[in-house]
């Protein structure tokens, strides 16, 4: 008897990842309600906002990501300003993920401000009505969103909601070590064709060297990849219907697959982007494709054993020109339960303001406002090399890196297994036919 | 009021632990149930579409369904089978008498001690296919690298190379305060008989032992079929699916595609794999004879 109660009591540990949905039975309940806007009446007596308002804290729910550093400690001047206090709880992403959803979807009242990624987790939160819409705020002061970089701008947006604000915009570019290229007499690849070439010249495994490496991890590899795929003419996507079985596709999953099985370093499909840059920082690959918002990762020299040998170039062409995506990775919303959502919303101002971003642009987390871009103090930071691939990419780029849907995961886990056959050197067509299959039936359900 | 209490007292008494029960087991498991039968995907505009045993049907035509729990059983029996071979040979190595035998115990304690998703960090870079010391020995003896973790192949016994070392302990634990427990007479009667080592020990310790083995089993058993920490800090059931268990697909299908029905009613398959093994274990060793 003992014992059964013991298995018993085992067995129900777990639900424990279900235990934190249990207070989502008092929120059904409720049904959906609205995001009532809390804005008083009449705006006008309004007009000086109030400082002697009582102190207010309010919660911020971000990632750790060098944003969240960089803001942490500008806050004490936004609590001088405002009075209003923020409290930073920051996860991994997909620990952010989780822990915002189950606390949406829980109906919960404690998150003010949240960070998300907006082609990951924009439409479904969107259009699980976790967000509050920021259109009442906007068409107060409707000036403030003129300085947004506009495909930024529609990247939180549905329809006419907006319900975000762009914090971070990122640019496939590529990585390179100077000194191994100056010693092999090369230049940067200009070409895909050409970084081939120059990977497999430049791989020396005896040597601890390899010519390339980038992501290799089933999900993580898909938006790393998207760049190949569009400058090889392909996407994921087109009206509706999925188009990975197209000959364009199957080349630019052949032409990665190949770079990282022949040229890469032992281990890559188990590589996210912190691994990719370790191999990378440690001196043990010549060429690397990532987002450049991670360049820090690679210059800095409290972290890359190769901080002042790595150049930059703008994403090589295919066979359809150069193509890298060039998307926000970053934005931040207001709770649709919020109770503070006038503090919410302060918050979100000031730290989309061109002084923040600004500042936070300056220590190299790359924003979204126009001025900021065109400020010579706003890229002062960036190396020059970086900078030019930066406004090279933006001429041809692809505003979104990764299928543009709700139910990104299940798309992304689906083509991420195709990248994976490729990279195992196994049969692409026949895997792209099963990917294509299996994204399809997303999209059916979409 | 008094009399009240008192002739009710035995109500009273139990009354914390019912609710606790109640609250933190049977709500979530019911709760887990109902949602089981609906299709839901977080949201707090859609409510819970009611589809039957929707869920269930797609579960069992889906094949990494059906891989996870291949995997689940694979990683469970092979790891709690080692674990087992292992402790008991521990066990009755450190039931002799050497010195420094109280510091051997605890420095093997200190696995167990440590926080599983630590230990798995700390074996991302032991399995680091370029930097990590794995390959290092395995070049020292002259085998060519392997690519651990980052290889379909390896990845399963990867992890339940990670998981021996985690746990062996407690196996040996157990087994070890069996063995000091042991009556002293049927030895003695033994050593009179003429029976040499092995025989003592394959007719009396062993049967003896039976008992705390299957305790210490039954306890891993159940243990190894719901690891989760150890996986997901290393793998996150990949590469590609290649280490995605039961637990690890749970999560992929609740948390990362938002399919909080589906999830449930894998949930609620597991529960059920997991409350049958138990019981099926335990009435095997009823059968055995073997009483606690």
């Amino acid at each position: 008897m003992k014992k059964t109660f013991k298995g018993m009591k085992a067995a129900s540990g777990l639900f424990a990842t279900i235990m934190g949905l249990s207070a989502v039975l008092a929120g059904c309940g409720g049904g959906g309600q609205q995001a009532a806007p809390q804005q008083p009446a009449g705006g006008e007596q309004n007009a000086a906002p109030a400082p002697a308002k009582t102190e207010q804290t309010i919660r911020l729910v971000a990632a750790n990501h060098p944003w969240t550093e960089g803001i942490k400690p500008l806050l004490p001047d936004f609590e001088k300003e405002t009075g209003i206090k923020v409290k930073v709880d920051s996860y991994f992403e997909d620990q952010l993920t989780q822990k915002t959803s189950v606390e949406f979807a829980a109906n919960s009242k404690s998150i003010d401000v949240v960070m998300f990624r907006p082609l990951q987790d924009g439409k479904q939160y969107e259009k699980n009505g976790y967000f509050a819409s920021l259109n009442d705020f906007v068409s107060k002061e409707p000036a403030i969103t003129d300085d947004i970089i506009p495909s930024s701008l529609g990247a939180v947006k549905e329809g006419d909601k907006l319900y975000g604000f762009p914090l971070v915009t990122e640019t496939q570019v590529l990585y390179y070590r100077k000194d191994l290229l100056e010693a092999a007499g090369l230049q940067p690849p200009k070409t895909l064709d050409e970084l081939k070439e120059q990977a497999a010249k430049l791989t020396d495994p005896n040597a601890g060297v390899y010519g390339f490496v980038s992501r290799g991890k089933r999900s993580p590899s898909v938006t790393q990849f998207s760049s190949f795929l569009y400058s090889f003419g392909g996407d994921f996507m087109k009206d509706g219907k999925a188009t990975l079985d197209t000959p364009e596709a199957l080349q630019a999953f052949e032409y990665y697959g190949g770079l990282l099985k022949d040229y890469g370093p032992p281990g890559t499909l188990n590589m996210s982007w912190p691994e990719a840059f370790g191999v990378f920082t440690q001196g043990k690959a010549a060429f690397l494709t990532d987002a450049s918002s991670l360049y820090t990762n690679a210059t800095d020299p409290s972290k890359s054993s190769v901080a002042d040998k790595v150049g930059f170039a703008p994403f090589p062409a295919g066979p359809a020109g150069s193509k890298p995506y060039n998307i926000t990775s970053w934005a931040i919303g207001i709770g649709a339960n919020s109770e503070k959502k006038d503090a919410a919303w302060e918050f979100v101002k000031w730290a989309t303001s061109k002084e923040v971003v600004g500042k936070l642009q300056a220590t190299g987390i790359s924003g979204a406002l126009k001025s900021v871009w065109d400020s010579p103090e706003g890229t002062a930071s960036f190396p020059k090399d970086l900078t030019d691939a930066i406004k090279a990419n933006s001429d041809s780029a692809v505003p979104y890196d990764r299928p543009l849907i709700v139910n990104v995961g299940k798309a992304r886990d689906a083509i991420g297994d195709s990248v994976n056959a490729a990279i195992q050197g196994k049969d692409v067509k026949a895997a792209l036919a099963k990917s294509n299959q299996e994204f399809q039936a997303v999209l059916d359900t979409e | 009021m008094t009399h009240w209490i008192e002739k009710n007292i035995k109500w009273i008494y139990t009354m914390p632990a019912v609710l606790f029960v109640a609250v933190m087991m049977v709500f979530p498991v019911g709760y887990t149930l109902w949602l089981s039968f609906h299709e839901w995907d977080m949201s707090n505009i859609t409510p819970p579409l009611w589809v039957a045993l929707e869920n269930y049907k797609v579960l069992f035509q889906d094949e990494l369904f059906l891989d996870s729990i291949w995997l689940t059983f694979y990683f469970t029996v092979a790891a709690v089978f080692i674990e087992t071979v292992l402790g008991i040979l521990l066990a009755l190595i450190m039931n002799q008498h050497f010195i420094g035998k109280g510091l051997v115990k605890t420095l093997f304690l200190l696995p167990m001690v440590a926080t599983p998703v630590a230990v798995g960090l700390v074996w991302i870079l032991i399995y680091e296919p370029n930097i990590g010391i794995a390959n290092t020995f395995l070049q020292a003896l002259g085998i060519p690298p392997q690519e651990w973790l980052a290889s379909p192949d390896l990845v399963m016994p990867s992890l339940i190379l990670i998981d021996v070392w985690e746990w062996t302990p407690m196996i040996a634990l157990i087994v070890l305060a069996g063995l000091v427990s042991l009556p002293k007479d049927p030895y003695e009667a033994a050593i009179v008989d003429g029976a040499n080592k092995f025989q003592t020990f394959r007719h009396i310790t062993l049967p003896l032992l039976k008992p705390t083995i299957y305790s210490a089993v039954l306890l891993r058993l159940i243990d190894a079929l719901k690891t989760f920490d150890i996986i997901y800090a290393t793998t996150q059931g990949g590469p590609g699916t290649s280490s995605q268990t039961l637990n690890i697909y749970g999560y992929v299908l609740g948390f990362q595609y938002f399919k909080i029905g589906q999830a449930s009613a894998l949930l609620m398959i597991f529960f059920a794999i997991v409350l049958g093994l138990s019981v099926l274990f335990i009435l095997l060793r009823k059968k055995a004879g073997v009483s606690m």
